[in-house]
């Protein structure tokens, strides 16, 4: 048994050997290779394009149908234009995105600017799992117990604005604008600030003059995911919104329900680009002085 | 007078405990807005929630002010019109067996697709990996409906899968494949893959591939090496990643209403249900209760495995 | 001896006390556990180049940074030209610091940098233009001023490190192990710039290193620290010479330690040989005490021990360029290192084994406080 499984082992340590020495060998033995896995990878990437491209290329379809390639148009491009209820829910989206992300950033900074660079202090664990929370919970959830309290709210005070849709917007999207805010700051040289502070500069010249100018990268990046969250999101605002608050994503929705032209690829295709370059800045920005 | 208490040296540590006081209170009040923000619109209507699980449901929806554990019954049980005795509630639990099997379906799918993408992004030159990472976290910040509607248009009958088959003469007559369970697997596992990518990227990244040599070194194939060495260190990834695509799946709400239709539902459309045309918010609000209570279990286990994995580096 | 040492001390003996730390002690932790500092007394000098010297975490750093102001002493005060300065937050403080990783604006350019203090102190803009320049050309770095302090080395960081804390004329600058980044060559280069630097200026120079020899070579007084408290101050020569207690004489240079018997100021060691003559510290009583001998001040030739010499053992040879170190047994079992200066002929013929007289020199023995 033994003497076996020694000569077997004695085998293969020769035939190892000239492999091993064989350094000038034409192809370099990576333990890293693994059959498939590559294939697999590159099947995966076209899969994950190829229907965002179809949808893309479908909206420029000069026909009616969805099926049949009829030539190039912007024909449902200018009908997306000329559609009010559209222009009206994408400047509703926009409005909701800035200013939820807005107020969103700025207490994200607070909080950040209050949970890092300090050591354990009492209650930080508990301002973690707040700011957290709505990454926690399911947004269905979070939709329908927000639909049960504004519900309550309307009836009581007949009060009905954007107002709901902001406040909502915002609560999730500041542990979004919190994590790179928070981030820059954990890598950012607290030094910096006792030095300013050495050279005389008041605790707000210290915030004015150096740690804000610091931050500003880890704010934008914040400021952008938040305001994608936002422009994207459809469960919450479905639940949330009063009558006639279409946006963007539930007007979208919302058309699903009835017959399908490819007005809906062409506004999906806009959403698309400009998401696309709103996520390639914030990889820039937070790319950026690293 | 005066002179003395200036003289006299401050308590020991009164200074700085007074200056760590002050300190603990600045900050408590900075955090302020963002907590307030998070407590009113997201924390506190949770709360608000769980009372109305326990009252009766309105005629036209809403709730009536009156003690109740019916909501709560239902989520299970039915109770017959006719003689009022309880049974199982067939409807429901099919929904949370679709909701569970369509999740795991999911889960494994993007495990079997995400891991060797993974794989493939970590071996890259380390120049090049950035490249590659931000092709697969585009898709993931781009609009989750745009991305399900994507799909759509891939799988209606007549979507370009359809088209081509027909062409090809594989199909005589379009498959139906839109309102399915393979629809809405489909979909899910197409819109959470990036959530398998990353967190197994992040544990390939740190494997280091100097043990992996060794097991060639100690005669073991790629399979074997992969089996018995890489796939036991990457675990922790593959945990995280499956958790972070299980957890939406089970709370899904967009992808099953536009790919499965009125009749596949999931756990969020019947939540979504009771509020429309169930008209019964207790019962809601006790389905979204429950539905959390799963989603707080899978996430402890996942920062438990996570806060390991810290450990262990 | 103190005579000699009292020589040594720079000329500004006299002159009036720049900081004065009085009494400070620092304690850290949840229950106030850590003691960073324990009732540290020290008088620093008007335009002397001052240096806290000890191993990491013996409470030079903390030291600094309280002088500095940014730390609270739980106990004890701070004055600043006869003024009390213990209340005063670290802008209120005409002191500067070099930070150990310089702490330079990495959004500022290197004049902006230079010129942030003196903003902050609302100089006029002419004001701070000149007094940039003026600085600059101090730290020959003019051809710099607009580069982004990301893009200039680590030996042109430190120097505009220097420029931005010399630049609003403080009473006291501070140096927090401003050279530990800097690779060897730079390093003597900076050390040679920063006496400089000082005598130019004429401010006093609180500087903080656990390198004793960059101690020894920059400073009029050292202070050395151990567990947060000050051990002994004192010119560089008697710090080295005449180490008052164990601590001091391992960390700084090279140490034998011996068991000797004292009377009078007459010593006698163990190890036998003749009597030396050494004055006892503070505290020290007639009877067993401890004694250094420095190695270099210790001599060896091959063969039997005559008259005074001690008789030992060799048990290692270590040549190292210009010296040869002998590792020494002495009959009652102590070690005993010396160092000798090589001449230019091949060395001593020192075997491993061999007999050796050795040879103290006279005033080399110092007593120890334990």
């Amino acid at each position: 048994m033994s003497d076996t499984t020694l000569s077997g082992s004695k085998i293969e340590t020769e035939t190892v050997v000239p492999a091993a020495s064989g350094k000038k060998a034409p192809k370099g033995y990576s333990v890293s290779t693994l059959p498939g896995f590559s294939i697999i990878a590159i099947f995966t990437f076209f899969a994950l394009y190829a229907p965002i491209m179809i949808l893309v290329l479908y909206s420029f379809n000069a026909g009616t149908s969805l099926a049949i390639w009829e030539g190039f148009s912007l024909r449902w491009y200018a009908q997306a234009a000329g559609n009010e209820r559209v222009i009206d829910a994408a400047i509703r989206s926009l409005i909701l995105a800035g200013s939820a992300a807005t107020i969103a950033s700025i207490s994200a900074t607070m909080a950040a600017l209050a949970t890092t660079r300090t050591r354990r202090f009492k209650g930080r664990t508990m301002i973690y799992a707040l700011i957290n929370q709505p990454l926690m919970v399911p947004e269905i959830v979070t939709a329908v117990a927000l639909l049960i309290v504004f519900a309550w709210i309307k009836v009581m005070t007949g009060y009905t604005s954007l107002l709901y849709l902001v406040a909502a917007h915002t609560a999730f999207c500041i542990p979004f604008a919190y994590l790179p805010i928070r981030a820059r700051l954990e890598t950012m040289d607290d030094t910096l600030e006792v030095a300013a502070r050495d050279l005389y500069a008041s605790p707000m010249q210290v915030f004015r003059r150096v740690t804000l100018p610091l931050m500003w990268p880890g704010i934008i990046a914040g400021f952008m995911l938040a305001f994608v969250i936002s422009l994207d999101d459809v469960v919450i605002t479905e639940f949330v919104k009063s009558a006639g608050q279409e946006t963007i994503p539930t007007y979208m929705l919302g058309q699903l329900r009835r017959v399908v032209t490819p007005e809906v690829n062409a506004i999906s295709t806009i959403i698309l680009v400009a998401g696309a370059v709103l996520v390639s800045l914030f990889f820039w920005v937070s790319r950026e002085r690293r | 007078m005066s002179d003395m208490a200036l003289n006299t040296p401050p308590e020991p540590g009164a200074l700085e405990l007074e200056e760590a006081r002050q300190d603990n209170r600045s900050r408590w009040l900075l955090a302020l807005p963002a907590l307030l923000i998070i407590g009113c619109f997201a924390t506190l209507p949770l709360l608000v929630m769980l009372v109305y699980a326990f009252l009766t449901p309105g005629d036209y929806g809403n709730v009536v002010w009156k003690f109740s554990t019916d909501g709560w019954v239902a989520v299970l049980l039915q109770r017959d019109i006719f003689d009022d005795t309880l049974m199982w509630a067939d409807a429901h639990l099919s929904i949370f067996w679709r909701s569970l099997r369509l999740s795991l379906i999911t889960t494994v799918l993007t495990l079997v697709f995400g891991v060797p993408t993974a794989w493939f992004i970590a071996t890259r030159p380390r120049e090049k990996r950035q490249f590659w990472l931000f092709l697969v976290t585009v898709p993931f910040w781009t609009n989750l409906l745009v991305r399900t509607i994507a799909i759509q248009e891939l799988i209606r009958s007549e979507g370009v899968i359809n088209l081509i088959l027909l062409k090809i003469g594989i199909i005589d007559e379009p498959i139906q494949m839109m309102f399915t369970d393979f629809a809405i697997g489909f979909g899910m596992t197409y819109v959470y893959l990036p959530l398998m990518v990353l967190p197994v990227y992040a544990a390939v990244d740190k494997l280091d591939f100097r043990l992996v040599e060794a097991a060639h070194d100690l005669y073991a194939g790629r399979w074997t090496a992969f089996r018995r060495v890489i796939l036991p260190l990457i675990k922790p990834g593959i945990i995280a990643g499956s958790i972070l695509v299980f957890i939406p799946c089970l709370g899904a709400y967009v992808t099953p209403r536009v790919l499965g239709g009125g009749k596949n539902l999931m756990f969020g459309n019947l939540i979504e249900l009771q509020f429309g045309a169930g008209r019964n918010w207790p019962l809601g609000a006790a389905l979204s209760l429950t539905l959390m209570a799963i989603v707080m279990v899978a996430l402890i286990y996942y920062v438990r495995v996570t806060s390991r994995e810290r450990e262990d580096v | 001896m103190p005579e000699t040492a009292l020589k040594t001390r720079p000329a500004t003996t006299e002159s009036e006390t720049a900081v004065d730390v009085i009494g400070i002690s620092k304690l850290f932790g949840s229950n106030q556990e850590i003691r960073a500092l324990d009732d540290v007394s020290v008088a620093i000098r008007k335009n002397e180049f001052f240096t806290l010297l000890g191993p990491s975490g013996c409470g030079k750093t903390t030291l600094l940074r309280v002088i500095a102001g940014f730390e609270p002493p739980t106990r004890g005060s701070l004055h600043l030209g006869g003024r009390d300065i213990s209340r005063l937050a670290p802008n209120q403080r005409p002191i500067n610091t070099v930070f150990q990783n310089y702490a330079l604006f990495p959004h500022m350019s290197v004049a902006n940098n230079i010129a942030f203090g003196l903003e902050m102190l609302g100089k006029p803009k002419n004001d701070i233009r000149d007094k940039v320049t003026e600085m600059l050309q101090l730290v020959r770095m003019e051809e710099l001023r607009s580069r982004r302090t990301s893009e200039i080395s680590g030996g042109q960081q430190q120097r505009v490190a220097l420029a931005r804390a010399l630049a609003p004329q403080p009473e006291v600058l501070l140096l927090d192990e401003p050279l530990s980044a800097l690779d060897l060559k730079l390093r003597k280069e900076m050390q040679i710039e920063l006496k400089r630097l000082q005598s130019e200026t004429g401010l006093t120079f609180i500087f903080v290193t656990h390198d004793q020899e960059e101690a020894l070579t920059m400073s009029d007084r050292i202070a050395v620290m151990n567990a947060g408290k000050i051990l002994q101050v004192g010119s560089p020569r008697e710090i080295y010479a005449h180490p008052s207690e164990r601590f001091v004489a391992n960390f700084i240079g090279e140490s034998n330690f011996l068991n000797a018997h004292l009377s009078g100021n007459r010593v006698t060691l163990e190890a036998g040989g003749g009597t030396y003559e050494a004055v006892a510290p503070e505290g020290v009583a007639d009877g067993k005490v401890s004694v250094l001998v420095r190695p270099e001040h210790a001599s060896a030739r091959p063969g039997e021990a005559a008259g005074e010499e001690l008789a030992a053992t060799v048990e290692t040879v270590v040549y190292s360029g210009d010296a040869t170190s002998l590792h020494l047994r002495l009959k009652t079992g102590e070690t005993l290192k010396t160092k000798m200066p090589n001449g230019p002929e091949q060395s001593t013929a020192f075997g491993e084994g061999d007999a050796a007289a050795v040879t103290i020199a006279p005033g080399a023995v110092t007593i120890l406080k334990d």
